[in-house]
């Protein structure tokens, strides 16, 4: 096991083409690492400069204490587990375990105590002598990581594993993929362009975008703090409503005003972002997360004190535990190209309505409880604790302490 | 959630549906009745050859093999003779098949060799030029055989020199030394499709196959003996197969590079020479011509699941 640093590593394809763009990134020993963006953002490009696929351009890499710029895959002692599994087909499921033990000149006994290890680990036992092409797409996929396992290696590399595979399980192999961690403890840097992948399997979570370094932190801060309107459109899923607004200051304290409603802003939040205090009769854009939202009859018991937002649902999205509520505010949408690129690269679930006019659509997660029918005018509150605030210029969230010395 | 890409799922069932509907049109009633048509067609004169050759020369010399049926009379003489009879009108071919085999062999394992280090090469090792080698490589498949004949003779009898200056000296090859102009002839004329055909499966083998390869620890050397050669060997057994008829059948480049006389010559000389010097002996021109036929035949049958088996099936998520 191993450190992992990435230091100012361009990618430069020929024709100009920048991939990768001075990522500097340091993955500790042990550490699950995802690598998330739209696609073309440079994840894979990233990754495979690590497995040594492809040559740096600039820059540095170093796994564990060694400069590996220059060194063929085979002497950088990782692991690397391909989107369509890569399995030696002429080969049976054993064979193609012991390949990479085998080429390295590996005990006989030793390699058949790993392969069988992770085997069984895998639940791969019975199926040994069997060739790829009589394997499942979730076997095959197994007997890829089993690949991976059997080394040993100082880091596991992982191209989009799941997504070949159906839903269902797909969630469960990611659960299988996070224990097999927790057990190994072994570096592991993740590809994936799905942020849910990313929010569950990360120890820590990288986005990026055109090639550029977005934010990296663990995926609850990623939620919490996104360090711009790119990261908070991108992460969380329905993705965040964005709208531009006015911060004004009213007789009780500040608030910030958009589409005819107001909402207070808690001093709180001003001792929380330094720096926001500045904005007050500018123009910024607020971002609030659906899950912020709760119907107000629902709601009534605990949120009291919340602000009260009379609005009409569109359409109802029913999760069975929750409900997404899609409703209309009377503002344009916000054309930053943050939050288009973020959108584009999104989920398809909240596509846009066909009548939506000048007007922006929003999303509400509120409790299956609430039984808010299509058509039907709904109050909903608002946690006025967790508004996001963006300056409309620069795209930055306000008071983000990474963003604090520019 | 992100869903499966359409497009991948979409293209599969289309394409196993089509070929399920050829398969079963060509699986019909009236597709085996015009099929069993066509092999019958087909096999006739080879069985007709194949009746001759066992009937008394004086049978063959009067009448049609068909009338063996009304008067069945068979003999293997034709065989002894042409085989291994000492009198000089006899055949002598036992000599010339070992001929053969002496020239097939290295004829058919050095093109296979070459072109499938070659293919290699041009389609997983990135150097500078590739595109253009593989460009003059499969362009070379236009340059007709016969052109290259008179240049390669001088280069055996003469070596290559320019302006005086002796480059490479003559090969000045005698006797059964002969054999390796004819390896060497046979090789150059199948490389350049021998090159084009196994760097085409080559390269449609998946990238990613390679690379997992690469991150396991495998060298190039180690990649292509124990990855690509093992999936790309029903182009090894195509190739190979056609590179095999074509040299057991060869006559011109023989003859032109062996010569005419017993120690070096093949089969197929000597099957030209018995037409023309023994043109009212048919009897063993039918023998001869059998057992010249026997060993492409064998070879095809043993080699021919490759051309049926799909090796990649199922390695990679299509």
């Amino acid at each position: 096991m191993a450190s992992i640093v990435l230091s100012n590593v361009d990618k430069i394809y020929a024709g100009g083409v920048k991939a990768v763009n001075g990522l500097n990134l340091e993955i500790k020993d042990g550490e699950f690492m995802v690598l998330v963006g739209p696609s073309g953002c440079g994840k894979s490009t990233a990754l495979r400069m690590i497995a040594g696929l492809e040559d740096i351009s600039g820059g540095e890499i170093i796994i564990g204490d060694r400069v590996v710029n220059h060194l063929p895959p085979k002497d950088r002692d990782i692991a690397m587990v391909f989107q369509n599994y890569a399995l030696y087909p002429h080969m049976t499921v054993e064979e193609n375990l012991a390949f990479g033990l085998k080429l390295r000149k590996m005990p006989k006994a030793e390699i058949s105590k790993r392969v069988g290890e992770a085997a069984k680990m895998l639940g791969l036992e019975q199926y040994l002598k069997r060739k790829p092409a009589a394997l499942s797409g979730g076997q095959r996929q197994r007997v890829a990581m089993g690949r991976a396992i059997v080394r040993e290696p100082q880091a596991f590399l992982m191209d989009e594993p799941l997504s070949n595979l159906d839903a269902k399980l797909r969630v469960s192999m990611r659960a299988s993929l996070n224990t097999m961690h927790e057990r190994l403890g072994v570096t592991t840097v993740y590809v994936t362009h799905d942020q849910v992948e990313a929010m569950t399997l990360g120890d820590r979570v990288c986005v990026l975008r055109d090639g550029l370094l977005q934010q990296v932190d663990t995926p609850q801060n990623l939620f919490d703090k996104p360090v711009n309107l790119f990261v908070a459109g991108f992460m969380g899923s329905p993705s965040m409503n964005f709208v531009n607004a006015e911060l004004i200051r009213t007789e009780g304290g500040a608030a910030v005003a958009f589409a005819g409603y107001k909402l207070p802003v808690p001093d709180s939040t001003f001792a929380d972002k330094a720096g926001l205090d500045q904005y007050i009769g500018k123009k910024i854009i607020l971002g609030i997360r659906p899950s912020d939202f709760e119907d107000a009859v629902a709601a009534n018991g605990h949120a009291g004190g919340w602000v009260r937002l009379p609005v009409r649902a569109e359409v109802t999205e029913e999760l069975g535990s929750e409900i997404n509520v899609l409703f209309l505010i009377d503002a344009p949408p916000v054309q930053h190209q943050d939050t288009v690129a973020a959108a584009d690269a999104g989920d398809d679930e909240d596509a846009t309505l066909p009548l939506v006019g000048d007007k922006s659509l929003w999303t509400a997660r509120v409790n299956s409880r609430s039984h808010v029918r299509p058509g039907q005018n709904i109050e909903l509150v608002v946690d006025t604790h967790n508004l996001h605030f963006f300056d409309p210029t620069s795209g930055l969230a306000i008071g983000h302490a990474a963003n604090a010395r520019i | 959630m992100t869903s499966v890409p359409p497009a991948a799922a979409a293209v599969r069932p289309g394409a196993r549906q089509a070929a399920r509907r050829v398969g079963k049109r060509l699986s019909g009633r009236a597709a085996s009745a015009v099929a069993i048509v066509i092999a019958v067609l087909w096999t006739t004169p080879t069985f007709g050859l194949f009746l001759s050759s066992l009937r008394p020369e004086d049978q063959i010399k009067t009448t049609g093999w068909w009338s063996f049926f009304s008067d069945p009379q068979l003999t293997l003489e034709n065989y002894r003779e042409v085989l291994f009879g000492t009198s000089s009108s006899s055949g002598k071919m036992a000599g010339f098949l070992i001929n053969s085999i002496v020239i097939t062999i290295p004829s058919v394992l050095f093109p296979l060799a070459f072109a499938a280090f070659a293919a290699y090469a041009l389609a997983w090792v990135p150097f500078r030029g590739r595109n253009g080698i593989y460009i003059g490589v499969f362009a070379l498949q236009v340059v007709p055989l016969q052109m290259a004949l008179v240049p390669l003779l001088s280069f055996f009898s003469e070596g290559v020199s320019v302006f005086g200056l002796q480059l490479m000296p003559a090969w000045e090859l005698e006797g059964p030394a002969r054999f390796a102009q004819v390896w060497f002839a046979h090789t150059c004329f199948a490389l350049p499709f021998g090159v084009f055909l196994l760097h085409n499966f080559m390269s449609e083998l998946p990238g990613e196959l390679i690379e997992a390869a690469r991150v396991d620890g495998a060298g190039h050397g180690v990649i292509f003996r124990r990855v690509v050669l093992p999936l790309i060997a029903p182009a090894l057994a195509t190739f190979g197969i056609f590179q095999f008829l074509w040299v057991w059948n060869d006559l011109l480049v023989a003859l032109i590079f062996a010569g005419g006389t017993s120690e070096s010559a093949p089969m197929t000389v000597r099957l030209a020479q018995m037409a023309g010097t023994r043109g009212n002996e048919w009897q063993r021109l039918t023998a001869g011509a059998f057992v010249s036929l026997v060993i492409p035949l064998a070879v095809f049958l043993s080699m021919q699941r490759y051309f049926v088996r799909g090796l990649l099936a199922g390695g990679v998520k299509g």
